[in-house]
């Protein structure tokens, strides 16, 4: 009977002859197995941890040890003044409101654009609405490079170079916001819409009182992109302002360093820390959105 | 699917509107003044989005098309007709050259460093292991902090003389290149870089895909006695293929706006050794003010990309294994 059977299933019954027996014949293996995947996670944590520490401990360093050779590895004399330091080589105070007022205002005007337009193209009616819908689906397509120098033509045209306006208004359209938040509401149980209109409820107060309370979770993912898109953003803020007084964080970050020339690295690190720290406390918070958020429409479902 | 009906049916004339919805209760007046109302509404709510995606997304494109064929300083008078010149002159100059190659070796090397380390991360962090939980979240971090603090970390690390780099490579018995400073390093240094911060953003769309993976395949696939390496390259592989071409996309897209890695860490020297198509449209544009020549290579950036896209669509529909 045996020699009838594939070799996978005679291994499994092999396999289970030992169990039977107490004996496990693959122990060795997990083992050996074990070790390896532990060993791995240790050296995958160790390289991307290593450099976050480091920014950490630098930015916390006095000037005679940051350059210490080889590195001292805890800052054993705390040295806060890094930070000072940073902030008194540049304007963070003006980079922070900046960016602040960027992320917060982009953000808001990006969410409410998102949900109008999803709201609409799943529960209005519309000739060609499908069509509308795939055509502002594909300004995905559009690199952002190639919109770089028309749009800084129109914004300077409309005389908001330098402005809080030049600086959201370009980036306030959202379309996979819009997207996410569609394919969201195409989920929603049909009849809990009706029941409202039947109700006598209008499609603003169904908007506000139905739909987006059931949205939440799909509208906090889709907010939280657009603040890490938005304070993230480099190129843009680059372009758009031209007084210090106007740069975003990111941009800051890149003034500081062209002040201080290579000569302070401590205060360097610690404006570092300024840009990066709020978007690891936002990811520590926000993790299971962000990822949703980012990954969407990577694997179905 | 009543709705999507009558969208379909504008009444123009009025008669005959909006066939299946309300099976005919409502007067035909009332139902089109309510339809009238409810387009209205429609328009109202997607307006502001429309206009500003046809504003700063359509548009773009299509000034951008002009601009390529004509000569502007940017700042003052009007763009001069000049045709396919910009093209002319950036296909046969030997600096444009330089920049399409390290576009392609960039852009190859992350899409490359990606794929495998992304995947090779994304079956670790699939092992039953304590603690991986945590790792995953480590190699995300990065991700979502801005490039210029990730770009700016690396410049220290990269430091020849007391950087990180230095001490790691002085371990195992091998002595620091000037990273960001010397020719042959620099775009190495780039793409180094531009890897630590995007991999593990990989992994986890990878992960999401080895989870959604059908338990039966494997279990026959055992049964069969297939090794574990012939499973991974026959059964997963190919199964994880629309990943992959989500990955592929998103990285090209990635890598072709790496603007703050480079203004940071290179500023695209030295020489151009770190000039690539992206920062050489911001170079001609907004340094050199030379809005045609960065119209052009724009259009040129956007060709590419197009051809990519639908290789890849193409390539997907023949290849690709959906369930």
């Amino acid at each position: 009977m045996s020699r009838q059977l594939a070799t996978g299933e005679r291994n499994a019954t092999r396999e289970a002859r030992s169990r039977r027996k107490g004996i496990n014949i693959r122990v060795g293996e997990t083992v050996v197995r074990r070790v390896l995947v532990y060993a791995a996670l240790a050296a995958v944590a160790l390289l991307f941890i290593g450099p976050l520490y480091w920014l950490f401990s630098s930015a916390l360093k006095e000037p005679g040890d940051i350059y210490q050779y080889p590195p001292q590895w805890v800052p054993l004399r705390p040295h806060v003044e890094n930070f000072s330091n940073a902030w008194q080589a540049a304007p963070f105070g003006n980079f922070f409101i900046n960016s602040i007022i960027v992320t917060g205002g982009g953000a808001a005007i990006k969410l409410v654009n998102a949900t109008l337009t999803a709201y609409a193209f799943v529960f209005l009616r519309f000739p060609f609405k499908n069509v509308l819908f795939l055509a502002m689906l594909g300004a995905l397509m559009v690199p952002n490079n190639v919109t770089l120098i028309v749009n800084y033509i129109t914004v300077s045209n409309l005389g908001w170079v330098n402005t809080y306006l030049g600086l959201i208004i370009p980036s306030a359209g959202s379309i996979f916001g819009m997207f996410l938040l569609r394919q969201y509401m195409m989920t929603l149980p049909r009849d809990i819409v009706e029941a409202a209109k039947v109700d006598g409820a209008g499609h603003l107060r169904t908007l506000w009182q139905v739909v987006l309370p059931m949205c939440k979770p799909m509208l906090v993912t889709v907010g939280i992109i657009a603040v890490v898109d938005m304070w993230n953003d480099f190129i843009w803020p680059l372009i758009v302002t031209n007084t210090v007084e106007m740069r975003t964080l990111p941009i800051g970050l890149l003034y500081l360093r062209t002040t201080e020339g290579y000569s302070n690295w401590g205060a360097i690190m610690a404006g570092t820390v300024m840009v990066a720290l709020p978007m690891l406390i936002l990811f520590l918070f926000a993790q299971r959105h962000i990822v949703r958020g980012l990954t969407g429409g990577a694997v179905k479902g | 699917m009543t709705s999507h009906i009558t969208a379909s049916t504008p009444s123009v004339t009025g008669r005959g509107a909006g066939p299946a919805d309300g099976g005919g209760r409502l007067g035909t007046r009332r139902r089109r003044r309510r339809n009238r109302g409810e387009y209205l509404l429609f328009l109202l709510l997607i307006s502001p989005n429309l206009l500003l995606i046809a504003t700063f997304e359509y548009w773009p494109v299509i000034y951008n098309a002009y601009l390529s064929m004509t000569r502007w300083n940017m700042l003052s008078g009007v763009p001069q007709w000049v045709g396919l010149d910009n093209y002319q002159s950036l296909l046969t100059s030997s600096n444009f050259h330089t920049v399409m190659w390290n576009t392609l070796v960039f852009t190859g090397t992350v899409v490359v460093g990606s794929v495998v380390l992304g995947l090779a991360l994304a079956v670790l962090f699939n092992q039953r292991a304590r603690g991986r939980g945590f790792v995953r979240t480590v190699a995300f971090a990065p991700h979502i902090v801005s490039g210029a603090a990730v770009a700016t970390l690396w410049l220290f690390i990269f430091n020849p003389d007391y950087g990180l780099s230095r001490f790691v490579l002085n371990q195992v018995g091998l002595s620091s290149p000037r990273w960001v400073t010397d020719s042959d390093w620099a775009l190495a240094s780039l793409i180094i870089v531009f890897l630590w911060k995007g991999v593990g953003f990989v992994a986890i769309v990878y992960l999401a895909g080895l989870q959604s993976l059908p338990e039966d395949v494997y279990e026959a696939a055992k049964l069969d006695g297939a090794r574990a390496w012939t499973t991974f390259r026959r059964i997963t592989l190919p199964l994880l293929s629309p990943v992959t071409f989500f990955v592929l996309v998103i990285t090209i897209i990635g890598t072709f706006q790496a603007y703050d890695m480079i203004a940071v860490m290179t500023g695209g020297g030295p020489g151009n050794a770190t000039t690539t198509l992206s920062w050489y449209i911001y170079e001609q544009g907004f340094q050199a003010s030379d809005a045609g020549r960065a119209a052009a290579s724009a259009m040129i950036l956007f060709v590419i990309l197009l051809i990519v896209t639908g290789l890849q669509t193409k390539y997907a529909q023949r290849k690709v294994h959906y369930q």
